[in-house]
C-alpha cells in the first residue's frame, strides 16, 4: 500500500451538540492533490480544522504519515508538519509582512526536497517582497492570500491544507493562485485543497472526495468523478 | 528655583519607577486582556523580598534582579494554573486578582510586619552631582537612566524580534498562532511573568526612595491604571509618556495644590477616557 501523507479515519466531530462530520474516512496519498468539495454547511471546513486539531475529534483518528495526531495541540500538530491556508486568509494582521513569514518559519524536520525560505517565498510571490514592510492589514485580499500561502510554506510543510484559497477574489487573482497550487503540487507536496467550485478542482486535483452533511458521499479519483456517469447535482451546488 | 528643579528631577525618578511598574501592566492588560489587579502587590511584594536580600547583606543590584526572578515564579505560576482558566472572562479576572490582591497583602503583613522598611540607599549611588552650581541626587537619576534602558530593551523585543512578533501574532488571532506552531500558551504565561518581574524590580529601585509598607500596593496600582489610561494599553511609548506626565503631576501638584493632590491626578484620566478613549498613544481597536 503507498504511504499516506494524511488520512481521517473515522472521524465523529461535534460543534456543541451539532454532528458535524459522522465517521468521515478519506486518504490523501503521497505527492498528490486532493479536491474536498461540497455544499455549504457539509463539514469541509471542519475536515481541516480536525487535522490541524482546532477541534479535536470526538471519535476517530487522524494520522499524518502514519502518525496518529488525533488529540494533539495545534502547535504540536504543526511540528509534524502540518499547514494550514486558513479560509478567509487570516493573516496576522497588526504584523509586517515578513513578520508574519518570520513566526511560521522553520527549518524542514523530513527532508523535503526544496526547503523554504524568504528567497523561496518571495521569488515565488515578488510581491510580498516588494511590501514586506507593510502591516498585512494593508494588503490587497489577493496579496493576502499570497500571505497566507507564504505562511504556510514557511513552515516547510509536509501537507498542506488550503481552505477555499480562491474565495472572494477576483477572476484572475483565482487563476494566479491555482497556478501557484499546480506549482506546488508539482514540487512534490500533498495537498488537500478545499473549494466550492468543482471546476477548479476538477482541473488540478489527482483525486476528489464530495461530502454531503457531515459523510464522504463520494470518494474516487477524478478521472472517475469526471467521466464516470455520476450524478454530482445532488451532493453539489447547481454548476 | 531649586525648589522647581528638585521637584523635577523627582519627577522623573518617579516617572521611571512608574514606567517599570506600568509597561508590565501594560503589556498584561493590552496583550493579553488581564485586568491584572494585583500589579501593585508585585510592586510590594517584589519590594519586601528586596529588602530582606538586602538584610542579608546581598548586592542591591542582585537584590533587585533575585526578587523580580521570584515574583516572576510567583506571577507565572498564578498565570498558568488560575487566570488560564479564566480565560477571556474579564469579571473573574478582575475578582480573582483582587482576591489575590487582598492575600498578598494580608501575607506581606504577616510576615514583614507593619513597620515600613527603608533600606539605605547603596552605598555606590549616593551622593549628588554638580552641575552648572546645582545638585542633582544620584540614585534618582539612576532610576530614570535603567527605566529609559528597560523601555529601550522592551520596545527592541516586542517590535523586532521573532520572539515579539510571535507575541503579537499571539494577540492577533490565537487560534491559527497556534496552527503556524506558535506556543501561545507559554508565551502568555513568559509576558505575565516578565511583567510582575517589572513590578517587583521597580519596587526593590524604589524601596530606598518611597520605602515599604502595608499599603504600598494599593498606592501604585491606581497610579498603573491612570498612567496606562493615559497612554494607551498596550503601547511601551504610551506607558513611558503617561509614566512621567504622572510623575510630574504627583509632585508639582502635591507641592502646588497639596489639597487638590488627587484631583490633578485623576482629571487628566478622566479628561483622556472621555475625549480620546484609547489613551494618548493607543490603537483603535477595528
Amino acid at each position: 500500500m503507498a504511504t499516506s501523507a494524511l488520512e481521517l479515519h473515522d472521524v465523529d466531530a461535534y460543534y456543541g451538540d451539532s454532528h458535524v462530520l459522522q465517521g468521515v474516512s478519506f486518504r490523501l496519498g503521497e505527492g498528490r492533490l486532493l479536491g474536498l468539495l461540497g455544499r455549504n454547511g457539509a463539514g469541509k471546513t471542519t475536515c481541516l480544522n480536525v487535522t490541524v486539531g482546532l477541534l479535536p475529534p470526538r471519535r476517530g483518528g487522524v494520522l499524518v504519515f502514519g502518525e496518529e495526531v488525533a488529540r494533539l495541540p495545534p502547535e504540536q500538530i504543526a511540528l509534524r508538519g502540518v499547514a494550514l491556508v486558513p479560509q478567509g486568509r487570516r493573516v496576522f494582521r497588526s504584523l509586517t509582512v515578513r513578520e508574519n513569514l518570520a513566526v511560521a518559519a522553520r527549518k524542514p524536520t523530513h527532508g523535503t526536497a526544496s526547503a523554504w525560505t524568504f528567497d523561496t517565498v518571495y521569488a515565488m510571490f515578488p510581491r510580498l517582497e516588494e511590501r514586506k514592510s507593510q502591516m498585512a492589514a494593508h494588503l490587497s485580499g489577493g496579496e493576502q492570500q499570497m500571505l497566507a500561502i507564504g505562511r504556510a510554506l514557511m513552515s516547510n510543510p509536509r501537507v498542506l491544507l488550503m481552505d477555499e484559497p480562491s474565495e472572494g477574489l477576483a477572476p484572475q487573482i483565482v487563476a494566479d493562485v491555482m497556478t501557484t497550487v499546480r506549482k506546488l503540487k508539482e514540487s512534490g507536496l500533498s495537498i488537500v485543497l478545499v473549494e466550492q467550485n468543482p471546476r477548479l478542482v476538477f482541473e488540478i486535483a489527482d483525486d476528489i472526495v464530495i461530502l454531503n452533511t457531515g459523510r464522504v458521499a463520494v470518494a474516487a479519483t477524478t478521472d472517475q468523478v469526471e467521466h464516470g456517469g455520476l450524478d454530482l447535482t445532488q451532493h453539489l451546488g447547481v454548476f | 528655583m531649586s525648589l522647581w528643579l528638585t521637584l523635577a528631577v523627582n519627577s522623573f525618578a518617579l516617572g521611571g519607577l512608574l514606567f517599570l511598574l506600568s509597561a508590565g501592566f501594560s503589556l498584561i492588560f493590552g496583550l493579553m486582556r488581564i485586568p491584572n489587579l494585583m500589579h501593585g502587590s508585585f510592586f510590594m511584594l517584589g519590594a519586601y523580598f528586596g529588602v530582606t536580600l538586602l538584610s542579608q547583606g546581598v548586592n542591591f543590584w542582585l537584590a533587585a534582579l533575585g526578587s523580580g526572578l521570584l515574583t516572576a515564579l510567583l506571577g507565572g505560576l498564578i498565570e498558568r494554573f488560575l487566570l488560564r482558566r479564566l480565560e477571556g472572562q474579564v469579571l473573574p479576572q478582575v475578582l480573582l486578582t483582587l482576591g489575590f490582591a487582598f492575600i498578598i497583602g494580608d501575607v506581606c503583613l504577616m510576615i514583614w510586619t507593619g513597620d515600613p522598611w527603608q533600606p539605605p540607599t547603596p552605598a555606590h549611588l549616593q551622593g549628588a552631582v554638580q552641575v552648572a552650581g546645582l545638585f542633582f541626587p544620584i540614585y534618582r537619576l539612576v532610576i530614570l537612566a535603567v527605566a529609559v534602558v528597560i523601555a529601550v530593551a522592551l520596545w527592541i523585543l516586542v517590535d523586532w524580534t521573532r520572539l515579539g512578533a510571535m507575541i503579537r501574532a499571539g494577540v492577533d488571532d490565537p487560534p491559527i498562532a497556534r496552527v503556524v506552531g506558535i506556543r501561545v500558551s507559554q508565551l502568555f504565561t513568559l509576558v505575565f511573568s516578565l511583567g510582575a518581574a517589572l513590578a517587583a524590580f521597580a519596587g526593590v529601585m524604589g524601596a530606598p526612595y518611597l520605602s515599604v509598607y502595608p499599603g504600598l500596593d494599593f498606592e501604585m496600582l491606581p497610579l498603573a491604571l491612570i498612567v496606562v489610561i493615559l497612554g494607551g494599553t498596550g503601547s511601551l511609548l504610551g506607558a513611558l509618556v503617561g509614566s512621567f506626565i504622572i510623575g510630574f503631576l504627583y509632585n508639582f501638584g502635591q507641592a502646588m495644590f497639596p489639597d487638590l493632590a488627587y484631583v490633578i491626578l485623576f482629571l487628566p484620566m478622566l479628561l483622556v477616557l472621555v475625549l480620546r478613549p484609547q489613551g494618548l498613544f493607543g490603537k483603535v481597536v477595528a
